[in-house]
């Protein structure tokens, strides 16, 4: 066994909301120990829990599973350690809390700043101004240090002071009038945070980018990430498409951008629905098809049993099957409804066509791929006594060295002791006084 | 200046475009990656959106967009000498990428094997649909079939309709950049440590625990036995969701706790002059969110997506306004920041695309070169590595390589 890639490397994290809070989880696993600073005052939305640090038991016996369902059906005293938006992003991570807008919390910072390599943050503009931690006063206690930025829309221009989740910025960069159904309005789309997870893995790689710089100069760096540009890289051939050929894009629903190049059909197609039920309660069934090219086409036309309409010279080829999509949409929903999707998806691969079912949430965890890889992994809360479920491990793994969860979510101000006493040589007296004077807390404030 | 990379060399041995994307952000960041492609090269040259809309291997937005930055070395690794070319290239590497199909590597006789035994310190990384091994291994995927399978597709769109997936391929290039940290790792983990990792990344799987919103769905349902269904992000109470305006549509989140602010926001009118709308209850009141959206409309029909927005700033509301590429590619602030960044390319001329994806002080993006075009560096790659020129003619001669005369 080797150690972690990042073994060794300790981040000083401030960031929150989804894309913050995502990219020092891929850290985190990569091995490093990620300080994450909390503070019993300060509720930052999107970051532990919705909508705030108590939730009435009422609130979640209703509503998506994903917003509202607790264990047991009880959000407990301290739901912010087990929300199941967030639960999964504080793996292998380490807690504490501080106030840092008093003086004597800042400069305690100061100290964490001085043995930490990097130091991250994805609030506002004017967040870490008003507070006085700027890159100058960071390099003021390690001048070696990394400190990354990643406002919604960057430290300059006239959107800098924009509010922004992912979903309002990929709005922005186009991603609403490209996605969902054809001809459909926007406001039938979901929200969804594809921005948020683009940025967080570009986060930790930027961070890394810069160790690695580091380790063979000498010299940290600032790095400023505009969640918006960074989102660009999804939408590229749209933006490529009017670069090169003045075409404006719009929304095409499941097909495929390259329906011209062979990619038809390409679209999601009704199974048989479990039961008796249908999408109100989640039994709908669907599977996800794209035919890859002309070869993908006959496999396709033989696992349906090659019906005279499939058969029709001009879908032969992928400029006829493009021209022909609606016919095509039409056909292949009048055969897969009569099919398990399961069935069909197993079917349909070995024939060599891409194809899946559609999975929702409540068929994740027994898929055969999905056990196969070990992907949840049944673990207990430190903290809190909910009882045991299957937590995500991490995206990857590197076979010699000792990954996985090696720590469960981390509960608010769990490792207090490891960084005020270990970390920061505080003894016991200072210890009463800080948790005294309020730094000190593993619940949020009853103020708040 | 050069990026945080020039010290690097990978071999990328990577096509279509998760894989792409993940070596395009070394080579943007200064890795010298060498892309080694088949003869006919990289399939996605054969994908649009083409420079005048007519397919040509060397006008591809696709390729030019995911390859800027990389030297194209084209391969027949099914030969002798192609293979012989690959281990000279390979002896000078800190990292190779790959996408074949589980076993292809292999069955090429190049696999993570015959690679530890070569040269232990380096790493592979390994990206494919379901991993090398599941069930699913020899499954094939596109960026629908993945993102419907792993993804959180399911709960997007519509109850009536079918589920609906993003834009093109950005699943795939989410899992790409979270491909591009399992690189930095092992490459980290070979230079600090000497020891080469064989890191099996699976597009499914970034997405079944990582990427966007899949993990906290399926947390969900474990807690509370509640799946999360379809549903769409139409307007819910008041100033909250996506709403048409004068000129298109604003994703708008003025709401809750913010709806302190909205006769701000609103500019005062008369008709918000009523004390009721200062209870916080209002806003779960049918009733007065019908009375509220009858004047609200009309306030947006009259007003632009910018207007909007602005007004939102000033407020503090979260707002996006729905722009669509032209706005986009228009819009004075993105290109104040430098967002946009010009190639020259020798089959399409001038071509403008998104530049850095984020800024660092130090070793800052820089594009050196546009995608390459296929072979463009073979001759070049192959006599760093110490073929004379003869031996580089007898490669191709024997179809072992193919160079861009």
């Amino acid at each position: 066994m080797t150690a972690l890639p990042l073994d060794g490397v300790r981040i000083l994290d401030l960031s929150g909301v989804w894309a913050g809070t995502f990219s020092t989880v891929l850290l985190a696993d990569l091995g490093a120990e990620v300080l994450k600073q909390e503070n019993q005052f300060v509720w930052q939305p999107n970051t532990r829990a919705v909508p705030g640090p108590r939730i009435p038991a009422a609130m979640t016996r209703s509503g998506p599973g994903w917003i509202t369902g607790f264990p047991n059906g009880d959000p407990g005293e301290r739901p912010w350690n087990y929300h199941p938006m967030f639960v999964s992003l504080y793996r292998n991570k380490r807690s504490f809390t501080l106030d840092i807008r008093r003086p004597e919390g800042k400069a305690m910072l100061g100290r964490l700043a001085a043995i930490s390599d990097a130091v991250l943050e994805n609030s506002a503009v004017g967040t870490m101004e008003k507070l006085g931690i700027t890159w100058e006063w960071l390099r003021e206690q390690r001048e070696d240090i990394i400190f990354l930025r990643a406002p919604g829309y960057g430290l300059t221009g006239e959107y800098r002071e924009a509010r922004t989740m992912g979903a309002h910025l990929e709005g922005t960069m186009g991603h609403q009038i490209l996605r969902g159904y054809a001809g459909g309005d926007p406001n039938t789309n979901s929200g969804i945070f594809a921005a948020d997870y683009i940025a967080a893995a570009q986060i930790a790689l930027a961070l890394m980018m810069a160790i690695w710089h580091r380790n063979n100069t000498g010299r940290g760096q600032f790095i400023e990430m505009a969640q918006a540009e960074n989102a660009a890289a999804m939408f590229a051939q749209a933006y490529l498409n009017y670069s090169l050929n003045g075409e404006v894009e719009r929304a095409i629903g499941n097909r495929s951008i390259y329906a011209a190049d062979g990619e038809a059909p390409c679209g999601v197609y009704p199974c048989r629905p479990a039961g008796d039920g249908g999408a109100e309660t989640g039994d709908d069934r669907w599977i996800a098809i794209t035919v890859t090219g002309d070869r993908e086409w006959e496999a396709l036309r033989g696992v349906m049993g090659d019906p005279d309409w499939a058969r029709a010279p001009e879908l032969a080829t992928g400029e006829g099957r493009a021209a022909r999509q609606d016919l095509l949409d039409e056909r292949l929903a009048a055969w897969t409804v009569g099919f398990a999707d399961m069935d069909l998806f197993a079917r349909l691969q070995a024939a060599g066509v891409a194809a899946a079912p559609v999975l929702d949430s409540s068929r994740v965890l027994d898929n055969p791929h999905a056990q196969a890889r070990g992907l949840y992994v049944p673990r207990e809360l430190v903290r809190e006594d909910i009882g045991v479920y299957r937590y995500p491990r991490p995206l990857y793994e590197f076979p010699d060295s000792q990954g996985g969860i090696r720590l469960p979510p981390v509960a608010f101000g769990q490792d207090n002791e490891y960084v005020y006493r270990e970390l920061l040589g505080v003894g016991d007296e200072e210890y009463q006084r800080l948790t005294d004077e309020g730094h000190i807390a593993t619940a949020f404030s009853d103020t708040l | 200046m050069t990026g945080p990379l020039n010290d690097v060399r990978v071999l990328d041995l990577t096509q279509h475009v998760a894989g792409p994307y993940a070596t395009k952000l070394f080579a943007d960041f200064g890795a010298d990656v060498i892309k080694i492609e088949r003869p006919g090269g990289d399939p996605s040259r054969r994908l649009g959106p083409y420079q005048g809309g007519t397919p040509h291997p060397e006008k591809s937005g696709t390729f030019f967009y995911f390859n800027t930055n990389k030297r194209s070395v084209v391969l027949d690794l099914k030969t002798d000498g192609g293979r012989e070319a690959f281990w000279r290239l390979f002896d000078r590497a800190d990292l190779v990428v790959e996408s074949f199909r589980p076993g292809v590597l292999e069955r090429l006789g190049v696999g993570w094997e015959a690679m530890h035994a070569r040269r232990a310190e380096v790493p592979l990384v390994s990206i494919s649909n379901f991993g090398q091994e599941s069930p699913y291994r020899d499954y094939r995927g596109s960026d629908l079939v993945l993102y419907a399978f792993a993804g959180e597709m399911y709960s997007t769109g519509l109850l009536e309709r079918e589920p609906v997936k993003m834009y093109g391929t950005a699943a795939l290039v989410q899992s790409g950049s979270a491909a591009a940290t399992a690189m930095m790792g092992a490459l980290m983990a070979g230079r600090y440590q000497g020891a080469g990792q064989h890191v099996d990344f699976s597009i499914a799987d970034s997405h079944l625990v990582g990427v966007d919103r899949r993990h906290a769905t399926v947390m969900g349902h474990q807690f509370s036995g509640r799946k999360t269904l379809r549903s769409p992000g139409a307007a819910v109470g008041m100033l909250n969701g996506v709403f048409p305006c004068k000129d298109g549509w604003v994703d708008l989140q003025g709401g809750g706790p913010r709806f302190v602010r909205a006769r701000e926001f609103l500019g005062h009118p008369e008709w918000m002059e009523d004390e009721k709308w200062d209870d916080p209850a209002i806003q779960m009141n049918a009733d007065a969110i019908e009375e509220f959206n009858a004047w609200f409309y009309l306030w947006l029909s009259e007003r632009t997506k910018r207007e909007i927005w602005e007004a939102a700033r000033k407020v503090r509301f979260l707002c996006g306004p729905l722009f669509t590429i032209d706005e986009v590619f228009a819009d004075p602030n993105f290109r104040a920041r430098g967002f946009w960044t010009l190639a020259q390319h020798e089959a399409m001329g001038e071509v403008e695309l998104p530049g850095r994806p984020f800024l660092m002080s130090e070793t800052p993006w820089e594009l050196r070169r546009p995608a390459p075009l296929l072979g463009e560096h073979t001759a070049e790659v192959l006599a760093e590595a110490g073929y004379g020129a003869d031996d580089i003619a007898a490669l191709a001669a024997a179809g072992a390589a193919e160079a861009r005369s």
